[in-house]
């Protein structure tokens, strides 16, 4: 099983995700960023503007490209052309981490844009497995794998998704992204509890935790429904949550995701300053 | 009680489906408005790179318009790539053939404009010759040389005054259209690309040069219209000319 302690990837220190309009900012007013995410299918262009910003903040950060679109729990081939551009991405930007999401996101060669369920059981862990396996040969290093935020349940499920990821780090080696909003919407929307799902997530595998927004609202049975969004401040219960989870794991590196409705700087550095309480919290 | 992939993109797609059995809430039953995020997730996630990727063609369609019929298009052609980026590829010929924008004949090529600046925005990175390597060179030898142009090149040659109606809904002084054909080229000799008015005859020589012919058989199958050197001084200012060979 992958040892975030034996697999040093990026700092415990606070990350955001990078977004063009704040290259100045992020250059001339760090504070205490000390890493930064890209969505990889950004920089797959040939070149131009984000390629050389990309080049340049690569000097200053430590870099987690996080892929959005590799379809990872899908049920059909990895399309071999993109992974082809992910390992020439991370091939001439050797960035400190690379991630991807458990959801499929492309069927029959077509592509949805959006992180799609899918049910836990011995026949999809081995698919997603097989995935996992073929993506660290292809790209020659450990990933990480995120928790998804859950809207709904398949009935066909046989396992919980704590023991879903913990047999796939067990598997294939993979480490686990820990995105806390995403358990946080997803106990409130599948009506579990968030902390035992931290109890029972291998905290021991994290080698990076995610924060974020999310949108409440209701289903028709007027049971609430929180849409995972990356377009508002993180809610206080998350903060509880990371506090609760850091307690038990000790410091990570953490990501402040702000991705639609992106504010101004100012903003972001509020929620980084507030990622940076967290971990001295958790580091005193 | 298997939920294939294929069932779920189906039902995810058509609105009016019945939500995959199998798919449940926290209780057991049917999750149809927890279903429904994934359908609004998929269809504002490609609408929203569709307005991003094609600005002019929703400023001439209206927001409204535009909105629908980026509808109509995700589900014709979902991208084929996670590079969004590069969607709406085939929008062109969308706008061609969807019925309530036949009549608005140019919209094809302002769609072909705006994928050709997001096409040299994200182009390879290449490094220009100086204009003296080539203005160097006597006539004779010029007229045997071939030039490597850069990837972000591309021009597009219309029945209308494409230029003029780029301009006239991205800039705010621009003058008013006047019915005429009209050909662009897009450079970026930054990182901003940049689009240029040529005539029909100055496009075919660039693409001529860009597929590798020499500078003499380009001007040989050229009409009068065409100033070679008007041509060369627009490639060589724009940083368009990647090596002589």
């Amino acid at each position: 099983m992958f040892d975030a302690t034996q697999n040093p990837t990026l700092p415990a220190r606070p990350g955001v995700g990078y977004k063009p309009q704040h290259y100045s900012d992020i250059m001339d007013n760090p504070g205490p960023l000390g890493w930064l995410e890209v969505h990889a299918e950004n920089y797959m262009g040939d070149g131009g503007r984000p390629i050389a910003q990309l080049r340049h903040l690569a000097e200053r950060f430590p870099i987690s490209v996080h892929g959005v679109g590799l379809s990872i729990g899908g049920e059909g081939a990895l399309d071999a052309d993109h992974l082809a551009r992910l390992k020439h991405l991370i091939s001439w930007l050797n960035p400190a981490s690379f991630s991807e999401h458990l959801a499929w996101s492309t069927h029959d060669s077509h592509f949805y844009n959006d992180l799609l369920p899918l049910p836990y059981t011995p026949q999809t862990l081995d698919r997603v497995a097989s995935h996992i396996n073929q993506v660290q040969d292809t790209v020659g290093r450990p990933m990480l794998l995120e928790n998804p935020s859950s809207y709904l349940a398949f009935a066909e499920s046989t396992m919980s998704e704590t023991d879903f990821l913990r047999a796939l780090t067990q598997r294939t080696g993979c480490g686990l992204l820990l995105d806390v909003n995403n358990v946080f919407v997803s106990a409130t929307n599948l009506k579990t509890s968030p902390q035992d799902y931290i109890d029972a997530f291998p905290l021991a595998a994290v080698g990076e935790i995610h924060l974020g927004g999310h949108d409440e609202d209701e289903d028709e049975t007027g049971a609430p429904l929180l849409i995972d969004s990356h377009g508002k401040a993180v809610v206080d219960p998350v903060w509880a949550l990371l506090d609760y989870t850091l307690a038990k794991c000790g410091t990570k590196p953490l990501l402040i995701e702000w991705d639609t409705d992106v504010p101004e700087w100012a903003v972001l550095s509020g929620e980084i300053a507030r990622t940076d309480r967290a971990l001295a919290l958790a580091a005193s | 009680m298997t939920v294939t992939q294929a069932a779920f993109r189906a039902a995810m797609l058509n609105p009016a489906s019945a939500v995959p059995a199998g798919i449940v809430n926290p209780d057991g039953k049917t999750a149809s408005k927890r279903f429904d995020v994934y359908r609004n997730n998929v269809a504002v996630g490609l609408s929203d790179a569709l307005e991003a990727a094609f600005p002019v063609v929703r400023k001439l369609v209206g927001d409204e318009f535009f909105r629908a019929m980026a509808g109509v298009y995700l589900r014709q052609h979902p991208p084929k790539t996670p590079l969004m980026m590069f969607y709406g590829d085939a929008m062109p010929r969308f706008l061609a053939r969807f019925k309530p924008t036949q009549s608005f004949s140019y919209l094809p090529d302002i769609a072909r404009i705006e994928l050709a600046m997001r096409h040299a925005y994200h182009a390879a990175d290449t490094a220009p010759i100086a204009a003296e390597a080539l203005t160097a060179l006597a006539p004779d030898a010029l007229m045997g040389v071939r030039l490597r142009i850069a990837p972000a090149i591309q021009t597009i040659s219309s029945d209308y005054p494409i230029h003029a109606i780029y301009r006239a809904n991205t800039e705010p002084d621009a003058p008013k259209p006047v019915m005429r054909p009209e050909a662009v080229m897009i450079a970026r000799a930054g990182f901003d690309p940049t689009l240029h008015l040529i005539n029909a005859a100055a496009a075919t020589c660039i693409d001529a040069l860009k597929a590798g012919e020499t500078l003499g058989q380009t001007i040989a199958t050229a009409d009068d219209s065409l100033d070679l050197g008007a041509v060369l001084g627009l490639l060589l200012t724009q940083g368009a000319v990647t090596e002589i060979y």
